[in-house]
């Protein structure tokens, strides 16, 4: 079904040529519909957003080197740490593993030659662009002093700022996710080779179709959610303000019916590139294949069930607070099961510390503390204390910096080779990693701490007695922020130092190893043989071409 | 020593009778954390060290799957989970079921204040209650949403525009705590905050932070007229106090600004322009008739949005006013 929409290539396309090489031109790029193309304009796009995210978080933590007015005022401090969540959560985090090495990778992994719409997929990326521009321009005139989460009627009815175009922004950028989900799903479903049964896809591969799911399925509500919110404050429909007869709890529940799926719309993605790298590192097939493709699956339905647990101080009924935490805690038991089973992988392996590598340990140790700080805020009595305070802020960022930003910095260097046919320098590579690792504890951190003394979140101002945990953190925070530069440098200079990368120098035995690097335009010349994801004995290392290659010995999987 | 472990403790004092049961869940939850945690950095590190690749040498197989072994490690943590749920769900039927005597209280939030009002008719800007004594909260919001949190009570409950929020808690000692607003509520979110102040019941209870009782603030705080210790004290003072009380600051400058309305300084006593009346003179009556009757006259250049103080504000505490209005010129 795709093969019909597919560039026109072939006339001019020689067998040396890749994606990059096979034609030339900035419009060449604008109206690519080169899933790879595609990929590595979303991976531009989100970085771009990632830097300007994190450069508004220094300004946030420079501000509280002291508990007094320091460098901003009130309403700029309010607008920091507005932009600075919206544009990490809606531009950067959500887009940024699917959209965009999903998107370089998924078709190259399933042995398929595009996603099965390629103009939905263009479209995507520039709904994206759409929705970055709005939020720039809110940034722009008047900021926005919402929170990330637009709670009304705060947002409706008191704030100066610009929260209807900002709205528009998070609304169209809705669609953009939409749209790369649907893709996937029918990618997955509809173009596999033959060979590739459900068991037999590589678990990245599992965990964006779960992704896809919440996507297509929860997104909608949050686009629902934001139009009436601006429903409400342009036209005085009375839906979320009391004023006009409406209710702000209605408004958390939708919110969050969305927001919370969102968190796994984060995560699962990064779970997949884990799955990838311990499995590649440590030589050897991922324990419990099944169970981790099955958990992917079960927390993308059992994510939709616990959004109250977002509102246990809110005013909700006590009976729905009690049901959402006995929720909550299930949804803990098959994130608990992967890490399990990628300990397990370890086991007996032949590991190896690469650049991804380190990232995938440093996943490891950090997602299991966010993971574990969720079971004080899914228990009611302590949440009670710990909601809206700074242990919050610190769960989310180790979950969601410590998980799924660092997962996608690893995935970043596993498959760089891939995408640019250049080698990193595996030194600084490692370097950068631990200075990530180190830095992203001393920010965070110490924000448990304050957090469960009672340091509320969002404060500009604060209490003496915490200064000592805010300036760990501010230090903490400029050295990261020097640390993922570092990564990035790393990154940039291989693009014109590094060694030419060969087509597996991993030696990974998923399908997007067996192409060239970088992949040619339509990513294989002849359909691969589709075998076990896992099976490390079926490549060996090869001294001539400095490259795994598949094994000729190796007979074809059959069932 | 105290002070190390206080700035390492991840908890300020306990103070209310939930308290101990809380820090009780986290710390258990944080030791079963810490063991899991511990076990799997341990093994991660162990692994990285034991099985570090050597050149030229094949791992050698092992099971890439146990089916006996992972459905011990999903059910064995789901039990420990359900634990910490049932723990943690009794604790929190504990902070929701006010005992029927408790002593109530009402608060109102707006931005960027509270405001406690007592069955006396005290009103207070921080929160005066007796220990070891239920109390319930009735509150209510202004404006946007906010959320009343004592951390040393460990408790919170957001204030939601449009509807009554309750929250109960029963201090242990007598001391004075943090009230910060936990929910994000614009502008200066960061500075409403105020204090917990808990009073001995009887005198020998008293500390050398707070040494009135319960009742002795309450003789005080529900007279103005009165100083304290119950002395009688200035009018001009006790009008002080009243236009504290009433919080007429937000609108009314003492040092002449302009702000919602006219300033207190400099006008007693003289003639002002009223919009459609012409000259006035600003005297007793005028002041008067400004508290009980505020739209009647309104003072050329500023806008009808003075609420009528009538029924609240008692016919001394009105003299009380004038004579601290007189005072400021
Ligand atoms: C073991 C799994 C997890 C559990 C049990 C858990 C539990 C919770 C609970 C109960 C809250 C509400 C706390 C409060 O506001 O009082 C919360 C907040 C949050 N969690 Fe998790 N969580 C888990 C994993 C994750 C993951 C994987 C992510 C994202 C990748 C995540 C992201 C967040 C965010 C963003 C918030 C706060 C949002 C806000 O208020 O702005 N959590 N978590
Ligand atoms: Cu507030």
């Amino acid at each position: 079904m795709a093969t019909d929409v597919m560039p026109a290539h072939s006339e001019t396309s020689r067998p040396e040529d890749n994606y990059l090489t096979a034609s030339k031109g900035i419009m060449s790029w604008l109206v690519t519909l080169d899933h790879k193309r595609i990929g590595v304009m979303y991976l531009i796009g989100t970085m771009t957003a990632m830097f300007l995210g994190g450069f508004l978080a220094l300004l946030l933590r420079a501000e509280h080197i002291s508990g007094t007015p320091t460098f901003f005022t009130h309403d700029q401090y309010n607008q920091l740490f507005t932009l600075h969540g919206a544009i990490m959560v809606f531009l950067f985090i959500i887009p940024s593993i699917p959209a965009a090495l999903g998107n370089f990778i998924l078709p190259v992994m399933l042995g398929a030659k595009d996603v099965a719409f390629p103009r939905m997929n263009l479209c995507s990326f520039y709904l994206w662009v759409i929705g970055a521009i709005f939020f720039i321009c809110a940034l722009l005139t008047t900021g926005l002093d919402t929170g990330w989460t637009f709670y009304t009627p705060y947002s409706t009815n008191t704030s100066q700022t610009n929260v209807v175009l900002a709205t528009f922004g998070a609304f169209i950028l809705g669609f953009s996710s939409i749209f790369t989900g649907l893709n996937f799903i029918v990618t997955i479903h509809t173009m596999r080779p033959p060979g590739m049964t459900w068991f037999r896809m590589p678990l990245f591969l599992w965990s964006l179709y779960a992704t896809a799911i919440i996507q297509v399925l929860a997104t909608p509500v949050l686009g629902i959610t934001l139009l009436l919110l601006a429903a409400e404050r342009m036209f005085g429909l009375g839906i979320f303000d009391p004023k006009l007869g409406g209710d702000p709890v209605l408004y958390q529940h939708f919110f969050w019916f969305y927001s919370h799926p969102a968190v796994y719309i984060m995560i699962l993605p990064a779970m997949g590139i884990i799955s990838e790298l311990i499995s590649t590192f440590s030589r050897k097939p991922i324990f419990g294949y099944r169970f981790i493709a099955f958990s992917s699956m079960a927390i993308a339905l059992l994510g939709f069930l616990v959004w109250g647990h977002h509102m246990f101080t809110s005013g909700q009924s006590e009976m729905v607070t009690i049901i959402f935490s006995v929720l909550t805690f299930s949804v803990s038991i098959p994130s608990a099961i992967k890490v399990f089973n990628w300990l397990a992988t370890m086991y007996k392996g032949s590991i190896v510390l690469a650049t991804p590598m380190c990232y995938a340990l440093s996943f490891l140790f950090l997602f299991t503390i966010g993971g574990l700080t969720g079971l004080f805020l899914g228990a009611l009595a302590t949440d009670i204390h710990l909601h809206d305070t700074y242990f919050v802020v610190a769960h989310f960022h180790y979950v969601m910096m410590g998980g799924t930003l660092v997962a996608f910095i690893g995935g970043l260097f596993y498959w760089w080779p891939k995408m640019t046919g250049r080698m990193y320098n595996e030194f600084w590579g490692q370097i950068s990693s631990l200075i990530v690792f180190v830095a992203f504890n001393l920010t965070f951190f110490p924000q448990f701490v304050m957090g469960s003394r009672g340091m509320p979140r969002r404060y500009y101002n604060y209490l003496p007695e915490f200064q000592v945990y805010h300036v760990l953190s501010t230090i903490g925070a400029f050295l990261l922020g020097f640390g993922l530069l570092l990564a990035a440098i790393v990154l940039i200079v291989s693009l014109f130092k590094g060694k030419k990368a060969p087509a597996n120098p991993w030696g990974a035995a998923t399908l997007e190893w067996q192409c060239g690097s970088p992949p040619p335009l339509a990513n294989f010349e002849k359909t691969p043989t589709v075998g076990n994801p896992y099976d490390m004995n079926s490549v060996v290392w090869d001294p001539d071409t400095e490259s795994f290659i598949r094994r000729g010995d190796v007979p074809p999987v059959t069932d | 020593m105290t002070q190390f472990w206080n700035s390492i403790n991840p908890f300020p004092g306990q103070h209310s009778t939930f308290a101990s049961n809380v820090d009780a869940i986290f710390y258990f939850t944080f030791w079963l954390s810490a063991f899991f945690f511990v076990a799997i950095v341990g093994f991660m590190i162990y692994f990285v060290v034991k099985y570090r690749r050597i050149e030229g040498q094949e791992p050698e197989t092992s099971p890439s799957h146990n089916t006996t072994i992972e459905v011990a490690w999903s059910v064995i943590p789901g039990f420990l989970v359900l634990g910490i749920f049932w723990w943690g769900f009794t604790g929190y039927v504990d902070m929701r079921s006010p005992p029927s005597e408790a002593y109530e209280v009402n608060v109102i939030a707006s931005m960027w204040q509270w405001q406690f009002k007592y069955p006396t008719g005290a009103i207070a800007k921080e929160l005066h209650i007796p220990v070891k004594t239920p109390v319930k909260l009735i509150m209510q919001s202004k404006d946007v949403l906010h959320s009343l949190y004592i951390p040393s009570f460990r408790t919170k409950q957001d204030v939601v525009p449009g509807r009554y929020s309750g929250m109960w808690f029963e201090a242990t000692d007598v001391g004075v705590y943090n009230l910060f607003c936990a929910e994000y509520c614009g502008q200066k979110h960061s500075d409403m905050i105020t204090k917990v102040v808990v009073h001995p019941v009887t005198a020998e209870d008293a500390t050398d932070e707070v040494k009135e009782t319960f009742d002795a603030w309450m003789e005080v705080a529900a007279d103005p007229l009165k100083g304290p210790g119950g002395v009688v004290i200035p009018l001009e003072e006790a009008g002080k106090n009243i236009v504290e009380i009433f919080q007429c600051a937000q609108c009314h400058s003492i040092d002449g600004s302009k702000k919602v309305g006219p300033s207190f300084k400099g006008n007693f006593g003289k003639e002002v322009e009223i919009a459609g009346q012409g000259k006035v003179l600003m005297d007793e009556n005028y002041i008067r008739e400004s508290i009980l009757e505020p739209t009647a006259k309104i003072r050329l250049g500023y806008e009808p949005k003075m609420p009528s103080f009538k029924g609240q504000m008692k016919d001394e505490w009105i003299d009380a006013v004038i004579a601290y209005i007189k005072s400021i010129q």
